[in-house]
């Protein structure tokens, strides 16, 4: 599915937060948001996730506004990982992976066999299946977002919004949550801090600064050493990889 | 089925039954012990008499002690300890705070407020019944609480709003009683704030027993958004729960169960607190089964404290909230430790 926002703007108080930004994913491809804190990466990705509703513009869904969605048929088709998911409940692997198939099921139908296989593949996908029965809170910060990422999947979303979802995380467990995003078909929303990471695993870049959108394209067109400077401050080196062909930023310390 | 499930399910009913069982036990317990002691099977003699089953001969006095009194008080501790098991319950996954249950929100104290404002100072001049007061003082407490803990809602804040709630509300009690009420009603309110089971009759129990049936199912009703708040309520929505909705149901329903609860027997603490966390022990989180399973053990706890509390002090009553915070403060504070250790 198409995902975009059209001028949306949204207000925290009185404060401009999100600032008429226009931006669009094609179905199966993956946009990155990045930019500095505080420029609204985490406000945009709500509103695309229809978790909020923009004070000006509409976020549309094959270009279907998602205002006129129902609560339970937008959450069929986009599905949300949060930076943090902190719980006190003493749930299990499975019963947070089970959460997913919540969208699809009334008030009191009961789970069915097609609802376990949708969960089981979502826990082969991360590589829980042996950790299914484990507590939430026993689990390090790597698994627990695979644990999100698993229960994302299990809603069978077309649309997958993730914000920061390699934050706190070490490299290692930063790019096995990348490639499984990446692995999907689904079309993806992430916001990303890591300019490498986001070169690396993004279709296209999106670059807010104060609630506006710089620039939008393709990692080559964006990540650039003016744009660099501009946005986040900092003189950058960008080159292209010899390894993997993608661009590769050094930053000039 | 996998075989694990079948199995599952097995120790699920038998857990159940276990449960209806020692509540069905106790119940007759609590109506066999009291000043009148009276043999356990003149008790269920006297039940199957009136259900049309026996015909078993009664003596008189001890049938109308049996039908008259301590029937309807045990049903009403019954039901009353699986409201509040139930509110607590509720409380604690909507907010998300291990704390949280209506007498430590300040809930029964706001409703405490309503009931001894329409009976001391005669609010609706009649026409609004204490239930109503109740009802409108929980729902004014619960009003309080939001709005202090709205923002960003830390499990802290929520806490101490109801810490302010509860003072505020218990103030306003002692105001009302001090300036309004004569000795004698001055004593009869006194009984709101620490609860008693002792006033109870029929109309109690089908008010009660209709309230708290309603309330389970609507919360039963309500179990798979409920398990959805596990994760906050933006993880809520994005699953497709219509937060601000179910929040406002249960919310409502829950005010409901405290004040019928309160009107009836007063302020009764920790139940709300105590039973759902022993459930959750027994049970696990997922709402479809804890629900039910913090309404049955709220019930068995309400009348087993019931029953503690008439013969601790023999011939004396203790008032049933000394009972239960005797036992929930101790949890309480276990919890609060471990929720220290855990930050």
């Amino acid at each position: 599915m198409t995902l975009s926002a059209n001028a949306v703007r949204w207000f925290a108080g009185r404060k401009v937060i999100v600032d008429g930004v226009s931006v669009s994913v094609e179905p199966g491809q993956t946009l990155g948001l990045i930019g500095p804190n505080g420029s609204g990466k985490s406000s945009l990705i709500r509103l695309l996730a229809g978790l909020r509703a923009p004070a000006e513009g509409d976020v549309l869904l094959d270009s279907r506004k998602i205002s006129g969605f129902g609560r339970r048929e937008l959450a069929r088709r986009v599905a949300v990982v949060e930076q943090h998911s902190m719980t006190e409940a003493n749930v299990t692997v499975l019963d947070v992976v089970k959460l997913g198939r919540t969208p699809h099921r009334s008030a009191l139908s009961p789970w069915t066999s097609a609802d376990d296989e949708i969960v089981e593949d979502a826990l082969v996908r991360v590589g829980l299946t042996d950790r299914r029965d484990q507590f939430w809170h026993t689990l390090s910060g790597g698994e627990r977002q695979r644990v999100q990422l698993a229960r994302a999947l299990a809603q069978s979303p077309s649309v997958l919004i993730l914000d920061e979802p390699t934050n706190h995380l070490d490299i290692q467990h930063q790019i096995d949550i990348l490639r499984l995003v990446e692995d999907l078909s689904v079309t993806t929303v992430v916001a990303i801090h890591d300019l490498n990471l986001a070169a690396r695993f993004c279709d296209r870049i999106a670059v807010l600064s104060q609630g506006k959108l710089v620039t939008c394209g393709t990692p080559a067109e964006i990540l650039t050493e003016e744009m660099i400077a501009e946005v986040f401050g900092v003189e950058a080196h960008v080159s292209t990889s010899a390894h993997h062909g993608r661009l590769h930023i050094q930053f000039l310390m | 089925m996998t075989p694990s499930r079948i199995r599952l399910w097995a120790a699920g009913s038998a857990g159940v039954l276990l449960v209806l069982v020692a509540l069905l036990v106790a119940m007759t317990a609590g109506v066999a012990i009291g000043e009148m002691t009276i043999p356990m099977e003149t008790t269920v003699a006297a039940v199957t008499n009136r259900l049309g089953l026996t015909a078993i001969p009664v003596p008189r006095i001890q049938e109308a002690v049996i039908w008259d009194y301590r029937l309807s008080r045990s049903l009403v501790a019954a039901f009353c300890g699986a409201g509040l098991a139930l509110s607590g319950a509720i409380l604690q996954s909507l907010l998300r705070n291990p704390l949280a249950e209506p007498y430590v929100l300040g809930i029964s104290a706001g409703a405490s407020t309503g009931a001894v404002s329409v009976m001391l100072l005669g609010f609706g001049a009649g026409a609004i019944s204490l239930s109503a007061g109740a009802f409108a003082g929980a729902l004014l407490a619960f009003a309080f609480v939001v709005m202090l803990a709205s923002g960003r809602q830390t499990a802290d804040r929520t806490i101490l709003a109801g810490v302010a709630a509860s003072q505020l509300f218990n103030a306003l009690t002692s105001y009302i009683v001090s300036t309004s009420a004569n000795a004698e009603q001055a004593r009869s309110v006194m009984f709101w704030l620490l609860g008693s089971f002792a006033g109870v009759r029929w109309p109690d129990v089908a008010l009660s027993a209709s309230v708290v049936s309603i309330g389970l199912i609507v919360c039963i009703w309500h179990s798979r958004a409920l398990d959805a708040f596990t994760f906050g309520e933006d993880a809520a929505r994005s699953l497709g729960i219509a937060v601000q909705r179910v929040r406002v149901v249960l919310l409502l329903v829950t005010a409901l169960m405290t004040a019928t609860m309160v009107s009836m027997v007063g302020a009764i603490g920790f139940v709300g607190l105590v039973i759902p966390h022993a459930a959750r022990f027994i049970v696990g989180p997922g709402h479809m089964r804890l629900l039910p399973a913090c309404a049955l053990v709220g019930a068995l706890f309400m009348v087993v404290a019931d029953i503690v509390s008439r013969i601790i002090i023999a011939p004396q009553v203790l008032p049933i909230g000394v009972v239960t915070a005797l036992v929930g403060v101790p949890f309480f504070s276990v919890i609060l430790y471990r929720a220290r250790r855990a930050a």
